[in-house]
């Protein structure tokens, strides 16, 4: 298979001496945030972590009181989101669900991150048969369209927060794994794994001390992009009616809600929960986008 | 030549294989089995022991894989615990309609990204670049059911023009055409829409890699047209990529297609699976898990074989 990243790697890059590494990283950094990519992303980032978890302490409108003498109630100096359609707060319910939607896109990101990068880096070291036995193991999980054995796993388990977090990333890291075996494929023939191998490191110490430190740049961005997937994971099974059980509210869940209501135009039901999601898939994808201009240097010339 | 092809499609096999054994497992190890599942919460033990000796699910699981797979080469996909038809039945009444709105967004969405991609990387950093970036990074970052949703509030509720959902208007005993294209549009639309997204920056990317390459510069210098140049040199190279790009995107264009069903209550293979896990009906699930697997793993061993055939730079040794 011809893979598009391995076309996109920088020739030159083999050729950097290894020393130059802390400098070189704090001036990534330094891109990074003169980047407007990077300050609107962070910016959308903070809004959405303050709106949700800092919110509720200001706004005391009960998430779960139902009121039913004002059901559909358009937005109004009392509910300034409206109501839906059992008369909760809509804003309160905006902050509640903003904040497991997070949480779990954040979570399950790591964990998706965690196990990719170990098995990747296992693979790409030891080589040979046993790398090709995992990668071929992560070929035929790659080809199973990944909604679906999640939509699957989820009606069968009903899964709880933990849960939700664990059956996504197991469900997720197969690419991760994939993109940092390639990395590791092309680290382990540098001469300064080499010269580790030849003063007598043991495998163990050359993928903790000198492989892990390497990939680390592909893998930040790559997790960036992984909790865009994550969050929209969460809110495409909850849309689905699956995902974390009522009455805790979460932005998926909300938006699939408001799709029964499409017709009487409750539009401020439609519009909230699915302008978050937007917010957080484009802060996120923006940070992601600048972290790979600042760790590319190819990128960074133009 | 042959002996590449031969080769590949042997090293798929095991591919394949792998697939049924993930979904067979995956399917038969979950708490409950699908005897409890058939028969609800308060189904006695007697009755479910009796469904198990009736399907065979009293055997050890590797037995029942070993009889599943035999069944499944002979085209035997099984028998839905639900609807009164076999599975293989199922797949072949939805699959052509999944197949139809993914292959029709893909195809658009192909031809819209070169495009949209070439357009803005030969006219880069000027505000038609900026305005297109900006919308392909909206689209991209919109998830697929808000912008169903955001589709059929406009082209259905406040327009009119095309239906909200389903596949044909039960009142008419006809469909013809007309019916079938009103019906697809706005799946098809809100597919193209989320592809080109992704695809129009990677072609975006791919293009102006390619323009600034000396084999361009050799060709302007040697005085050949530029539209020449721009769409017989540069183009070429930096479609290639894109069939790669296809074999890869072949899950997430299923995973993308099973929401969009969902939406337009569109009657496909997604559709069929969300039901079937609902109603935990087991060999509907299993079947499509493989389907679309097998579908994936083909994809991705034509459009290696297409690359193949399209750049003549690849050898087969």
């Amino acid at each position: 298979m011809i893979s598009p990243e391995i076309e996109m790697r920088d020739p030159l890059q083999g050729n950097q001496p290894v020393i130059e590494r802390t400098r070189s990283i704090s001036r990534e950094w330094r891109a990074f945030w003169k980047n407007p990519l990077a300050r609107f992303g962070i910016g959308g980032l903070a809004f959405l972590i303050l709106f949700s978890f800092v919110g509720p302490i200001f706004y005391h409108a009960s998430a779960y009181q139902p009121n039913l003498l004002n059901t559909l109630h358009p937005p109004s100096a009392k509910f300034p989101l409206g109501t839906d359609s059992l008369g909760r707060d809509y804003l309160a319910r905006m902050m509640l669900g903003g904040q497991l939607s997070l949480e779990v896109g954040f979570a399950a990101a790591f964990m998706t991150t965690m196990i990719g990068v170990i098995y990747g880096l296992i693979s790409g070291l030891l080589g040979g048969s046993i790398d090709a036995l995992l990668m071929r193991l992560v070929d035929i999980f790659i080809a199973i369209p990944s909604l679906f054995l999640l939509l699957f796993v989820d009606s069968v388990f009903k899964p709880n927060a933990l849960l939700l977090i664990v059956i996504i990333a197991s469900l997720s890291w197969f690419g991760v794994a994939r993109l940092v075996r390639s990395e590791v494929l092309s680290l382990k023939r540098r001469d300064y794994v080499e010269a580790a191998r030849a003063l007598g490191a043991n495998n163990w110490r050359i993928m903790i001390q000198h492989l892990l430190p390497n990939v680390m740049g592909v893998v930040i961005v790559n997790a960036t992009f992984q909790v865009a997937d994550a969050i929209l994971t969460v809110a495409a099974l909850s849309f689905l009616g699956l995902g974390l059980p009522p009455p805790t509210p979460n932005w998926g869940e909300m938006l699939s809600d408001s799709m029964s209501y499409m017709f009487q135009n409750a539009w401020w039901l439609i519009y909230p929960p699915g302008l978050a999601i937007l917010l957080v898939e484009l802060s996120v994808n923006f940070i992601g986008d600048a972290l790979r201009q600042a760790f590319d240097p190819r990128l960074r010339k133009r | 030549m042959l002996k590449y092809i031969l080769r590949r499609v042997l090293q798929a096999i095991p591919s394949l294989l792998g697939i049924t054994v993930i979904g067979f497992f995956l399917v038969h190890i979950v708490p409950g089995g699908p005897a409890q599942a058939m028969l609800g919460p308060r189904a006695t033990p007697l009755r479910i022991a009796q469904v198990d000796r009736e399907f065979g699910l009293n055997k050890p699981i590797p037995v029942q894989y070993v009889e599943w797979l035999g069944q499944l080469l002979h085209g035997n996909l099984g028998t839905s615990y639900f609807y009164n038809e076999t599975v293989w039945h199922l797949i072949m009444v939805n699959m052509p309609r999944t197949l139809s709105i993914v292959g029709l967004g893909i195809l658009i969405a192909h031809v819209l990204s070169i495009l949209l991609g070439s357009i803005q990387a030969y006219y880069h950093d000027t505000k038609f670049d900026y305005a297109m970036t900006s919308l392909t990074y909206f689209f991209y970052s919109m998830p697929i059911f808000w912008l169903g949703i955001m589709i059929i509030m406009l082209f259905s509720i406040s327009l009119g023009w095309f239906p909200s959902g389903g596949l044909s208007n039960p009142l008419n005993p006809n469909p013809g055409f007309g019916s079938w294209l009103a019906h697809t549009t706005l799946p098809v639309l809100t597919i193209v829409l989320t592809t080109v997204a992704g695809w129009g920056r990677y072609m975006r990317t791919a293009m102006s890699e390619n323009l600034i390459q000396d084999y361009v510069r050799t060709a302007r210098a040697k005085g050949i047209r530029e539209s020449v140049v721009v769409l017989k040199h540069a183009l070429r190279n930096s479609v290639l990529p894109l069939i790669t790009l296809l074999g890869f995107s072949l899950p997430n264009l299923f995973s993308g297609a099973l929401l969009v069903e969902v939406i337009f209550n569109y009657p496909g293979m997604g559709l069929l699976f969300w039901d079937a896990a609902n109603q935990r009906d087991y060999p509907v699930i299993l079947g499509i898990v493989v389907i679309t697997g097998f579908l994936t793993i083909i994809g991705n061993l034509l459009a290696d074989l297409l690359y193949g055939i399209v750049d003549p730079r690849i050898q087969y040794n």
